[in-house]
């Protein structure tokens, strides 16, 4: 699972930017309601005195179990339980168990989603006694899931709240007894759930004027999870063709496709036209790494990554050059960040992402290698939270696999500073004595936003940066 | 296994056509025998059986034939197979196509569908294909091809079964056949023979409940879905049994959406409760699939006047309307019907029940004052005891025993079930709920053994961990109570244990047999030696023959 990536870098803004809506919403299934509740949370708890909430709890479903991942939820958000129902399914590092409620109520809200992973006893869903708890369960819950995600900026004003109150009364069986009739199909209704879409708000355009797994799609603003199939050579222009010749670009040469962005690639194209907003400017620096391969050879057997060596670098670096993982929100202050977030991209299947590695300074080499894995792998399944993706203060990329000797990056809106990183090469150098040596040398190629960081702070940590490498003892501390 | 057939002739080189096959294993009939538990015949010599030339003469010269059956299926083949072993003269009555239900509308064209669904299940799996480092693009299929693979295969397990019987020398008398009378049987216009005995077999056709409307193209049953004419977009199984669910495997590799309709509180019915939850868990969660359950289908009417089919529910319980869906097709997976229309049994009192013929534990016809029909037996979907092919060639064979002299009486409990959905589900005896039931009543104890694919080798390595295996066993002694598989292959695997049931195998002398590795069958083998009998290990046959 090589790391790679490219210098278009997209990491997703601010979550109350529209365009991180749906991207957050495609990557993981982190609800952007639950932002809202967070809202009416504080107004709904002045009101309740005091209520039976119950948490439930991840079991421990054998000795050797210290965490549990939710294989499925068998009871939606608002369902009557029983005592003794199954509610969820739960997967230890041994089996597949249910898990029944003890107690008899509603099942308020889902802290932990399908394909999700908590520790035994965490909270991983939330039960109200009575219906009437359920809204303040789910606020609760609420808090729990989207404190992290939401950390940055206050939480959006007004204007995304039309109706506080009376939010979302919980969905009672799929109105069947409304007058309208929806009619939707299986796999509709499951990518509803799926992507907490009131499938009574989506407009049906199949067979019928029923709801079809595309309408869903559509309305969750979401790619289809059909790629569609490469057009035939000779395919006659499409709807889409003939709404992308509306604009002023140049009419399409015959044969030739158009393929609309997916989510994260819109996202990504937003980000970029946003980072040209930014004065930004590059310095380059050589790194000798012949020390640092050296005792990549002596870890990679631990599972330590080259990407965990440079992150790890990095934050030491950062931590002696704040101003570098500083960033200017508003172009009239500087905004110290108090964690050493190292983002780094990674191409994953159509799009790019940027998991991070929180205090990439503090933890040790072998738990951010291992944190690593963990991100990655979570970001080739889509299910990065928001907060693992877009808190970082600092990014690096990688292009040195493919043997790129240089590049450049652009500077991700929100952040100070990106590291582009070439391939480590032998190089003829000469030291001070005249004498001609080879060393293994790697181009690194930093590009800072120049209202907050300037072409010294940028070079002394460039130099901080090249002391750490080539005398790499000091990662491994 | 019609190669095997023409191979064998040559070999054992014999030209006479009636002669029965002396190289022995290319005979369907020896793959059915082996599943009984009563040893073929004494004479291991490489004839197995004599008879005399054209399938012999009749033993009572006042008969027409010892044994004439009506109803060419699995259940009739078996009996007729098994009855020109037993040196009987045999007649076999077919009205329609020989194989009846399951070679030709039924579990063997269903099977080749199934293979189909469950090759493009695995190449659509891009995440399962991934985890071997295999790169597939998308795949797709012909509906046509897919539908011939059906049909040929069916076409080809008929002639087998055809030409089985005819080397034999069974008479296969076309026509449909009636009881006349004691002894007696008409078939075709007005042929009329006699035998000494007579099996029913007639079969059963797809039940369809009343206020639907099959029209063949939108609202169908299992028969015209085999035939594989469409694949709808949306379809609604009612009844989600074996066919139901076997159907929503095929459907939904083929891109189907499917919506059950289940007329009991769960779905899965008369599986082990356990299973059926994992099973749902795979089989149904994760894929295009959901469900109504507790609701009967009151009404179907199929698409018309650019209407899509029309499905009414109702609840099982009070019979208030409760929803109606529009779908593009309907399949009725309710169950079958027994065939018994027109059959003549009024001329020899016999009442249906419900169209079942009323049989007793020796498939003995049972008449309308309760009392026995002589020399009338019923085997197979006509007597309703249970619904399998190869449950009633089995109950053929134990009428063939009883007519040729020695007494049988066939064990239900260890004939094994399959469904064939990817994974398979199989099982064999009790399911828990009723093993407990059972105890309870006599005094015993139960204990359950259970492991999970994901402990075998041999399923890790196809990627294909999920599944469970349950054994319900009686501690104090070691029986087998009833053993339900659901994972890879499982109806594969389950024979180890009807065989262990029918033999009366006890778990601390099988536990000792050794399985290779790594294969699925260690997933049995890890049920035997989880359980915790008490008794010691009998001294088994091998045992004593290795001390000696």
């Amino acid at each position: 699972m090589a790391l790679s990536s490219s210098s278009f870098l997209s990491t997703p803004s601010l979550p109350n930017s529209k365009s991180t809506i749906s991207f957050a919403s495609s990557v993981s299934p982190a609800p952007i309601p639950s932002l809202r509740r967070v809202v009416f949370r504080s107004h709904r708890r002045e009101m309740t005195v005091r209520s039976k909430i119950r948490e439930i709890f991840m079991p421990a479903l054998s000795s050797t179990m210290t965490e549990g991942k939710i294989v499925s939820w068998l009871k939606t958000e608002g369902e009557k339980l029983a005592k003794g129902q199954s509610v969820v399914v739960v997967e230890s590092d041994k089996a597949d168990m249910d898990v029944e409620t003890f107690y008899d109520g509603y099942l308020a809200a889902i802290v932990v989603g399908e394909g999700e992973t908590a520790p035994v006893g965490a909270a991983i869903g939330l039960l109200a006694e009575t219906e009437a708890e359920i809204e303040e369960a789910k606020s609760k819950a609420a808090s729990k899931s989207s404190s992290a995600a939401v950390a940055p900026s206050p939480p959006p004003p007004a204007t995304s709240s039309p109706a506080p109150a009376i939010s979302q009364p919980a969905p009672v069986a799929a109105g069947s007894d409304g007058p309208r009739k929806t009619v939707a199909t299986p796999y509709a209704k499951k990518l509803a759930k799926q992507h907490k879409v009131d499938i009574g708000s989506v407009a049906g355009t199949g067979p019928f004027g029923r709801i079809t797994a595309s309408d869903v799609e559509a309305a969750a603003g979401i790619a289809p999870s059909v790629a569609p199939p490469p057009p035939p050579p000779a395919a006659s222009p499409t709807a889409t063709t003939a709404k992308a010749t509306t604009t002023s670009s140049p009419p399409l040469l015959p044969d030739s496709s158009v393929v609309p962005f997916t989510a994260m690639q819109s996202a990504v194209s937003k980000n970029m036209i946003e980072s040209l907003s930014v004065p930004t400017f590059r310095v380059g620096y050589p790194v000798n790494t012949d020390a640092l391969d050296a005792l990549y050879e002596k870890v990679k057997p631990k599972g330590v990554t080259m990407t965990a060596l440079l992150a790890k670098a990095a934050g030491m670096a950062l931590a002696q050059h704040p101003v570098v993982n500083a960033s200017c929100k508003d172009g009239k202050s500087f905004s110290y960040n108090s964690n050493i977030n190292i983002a780094v991209a990674v191409a994953i299947n159509g799009g790019l992402i940027t998991p991070v590695l929180q205090d990439a300074d503090k933890l040790d080499l072998y738990l951010l290698s291992q944190k690593w894995k963990e991100l990655v792998g979570k970001a080739r399944s889509k299910q990065l939270q928001p907060h693992e993706y877009n808190s970082g203060t600092f990014t690096l990329s990688n292009l040195g696999m493919f043997g790129v000797d240089r590049f450049d990056a652009i500077l991700p809106p929100g952040q100070g500073a990106i590291m582009a990183v070439g391939a480590s090469k032998p190089t003829v150098v000469a030291d001070k004595d005249g004498f001609f040596s080879v060393k293994n040398k790697m181009m690194v190629n930093v590009t800072a936003d120049h209202r907050i960081v300037y072409g010294a702070d940028l070079a002394a940590f460039l130099q901080t940066f090249a002391k750490i490498v080539e005398n790499p003892d000091s990662l491994t501390l | 296994m019609q190669s095997a057939f023409s191979l064998s002739f040559s070999q054992s080189s014999l030209t006479l056509p009636n002669r029965p096959l002396c190289s022995s294993n290319a005979s369907p009939r020896n793959l059915r025998r082996e599943a009984f538990g009563f040893s073929p015949s004494k004479q291991l010599t490489s004839c197995r059986f004599q008879v005399k030339s054209g399938n012999g003469a009749p033993s009572n010269k006042s008969f027409d034939y010892d044994l004439v059956i009506i109803g060419a299926g699995v259940g009739g083949h078996g009996a007729a197979l098994h009855a020109v072993e037993k040196g009987l003269k045999t007649a076999i009555i077919e009205g329609d196509v020989v194989g009846g239900t399951c070679v030709n509308r039924g579990c063997v064209p269903s099977k080749a569908l199934l293979a189909v669904s469950g090759r493009m299940r695995e190449l659509q799996n891009e995440h399962h294909m991934k985890s071997f480092g295999l790169q597939v693009s998308a795949a797709g299929y012909d509906r046509q091809g897919v539908a011939d693979h059906a049909n040929n295969l069916a076409t080809k397990i008929r002639n087998n079964l055809t030409n089985s019987m005819k080397a034999l020398g069974v008479d296969i008398l076309t026509g449909f056949g009636s009881v006349l009378g004691p002894q007696k049987v008409k078939y075709g216009k007005d042929n009329i023979i006699t035998a000494k005995d007579i099996i029913i077999a007639t079969g059963s056709v797809p039940f369809v409940p009343k206020g639907i409307e099959v029209d063949g193209k939108t609202v169908i049953t299992s028969d015209h879905a085999l035939k594989l004419e469409s694949v709808p977009d949306w379809i609604a199984i009612v009844g989600s049994g074996y066919i139901g669910l076997e159907f929503s495997d095929v459907y939904t590799a083929l891109g189907s959406e499917v919506t059950f309709i289940e007329a009991l509180d769960q779905l899965m019915p008369g599986f082990d409760p356990e299973i059926s939850k994992l099973a749902q868990r795979v089989l149904i969660n994760p894929r295009k699939i959901d469900y109504h359950t507790g609701v009967f289908a009151s009404k179907i009417t199929p698409a018309k006047d650019g209407r899509p089919v029309m499905i009414e529910l109702i609840d099982a319980k009070t019979k208030e309307p409760k929803d109606t869906l529009e779908v593009d097709a309907a399949l009725i997976a309710t169950g079958r019907a027994p065939f018994t229309n027109g059959l003549g049994l009024e001329n020899i009192n016999v009442a249906t029940q419900r169209g079942f013929i009323p049989v007793d534990e020796r498939m003995r016809v049972i008449d309308g004052n309760g009392k026995l029909v002589p020399n009338l037996y019923c085997i197979g979907d006509a007597n309703g005891k249970l619904m399998l092919a190869h449950a009633a060639s089995a109950q053929g064979i134990s009428v063939v025993e009883q007519v040729t002299g020695r007494d049988h009486v066939l064990n239900h409990l260890t004939i094994p079930a399959a469904c064939f959905t990817h994974p398979e589900i199989s099982m064999v005896g009790l399911t828990e709920p009723q093993a407990r039931e059972k105890a309870e009543k006599e005094g015993f104890k139960v204990s359950i053994a259970k492991t999970s694919f994901k402990a075998n080798t041999k399923a890790l390595a196809e990627n294909e961990g999920e599944g469970l295996a349950k054994m319900i066993y009686r501690p104090d002694n070691g029986e087998i109570l009833g053993v339900h598989i659901f994972g890879l292959h499982a109806a594969d695997l389950i024979h180890e244990a009807s065989n262990a049931i029918a033999l009366g195998t006890r778990i601390q002398d099988i536990k000792l047999a050794v399985h290779a590795h790594p294969t699925l069958s260690e997933v049995v083998d890890e049920l035997f030696k989880a359980a915790k009998v008490e008794s010691p290990a009998s001294t088994t046959p091998q045992s004593v023959k290795a001390t000696v």
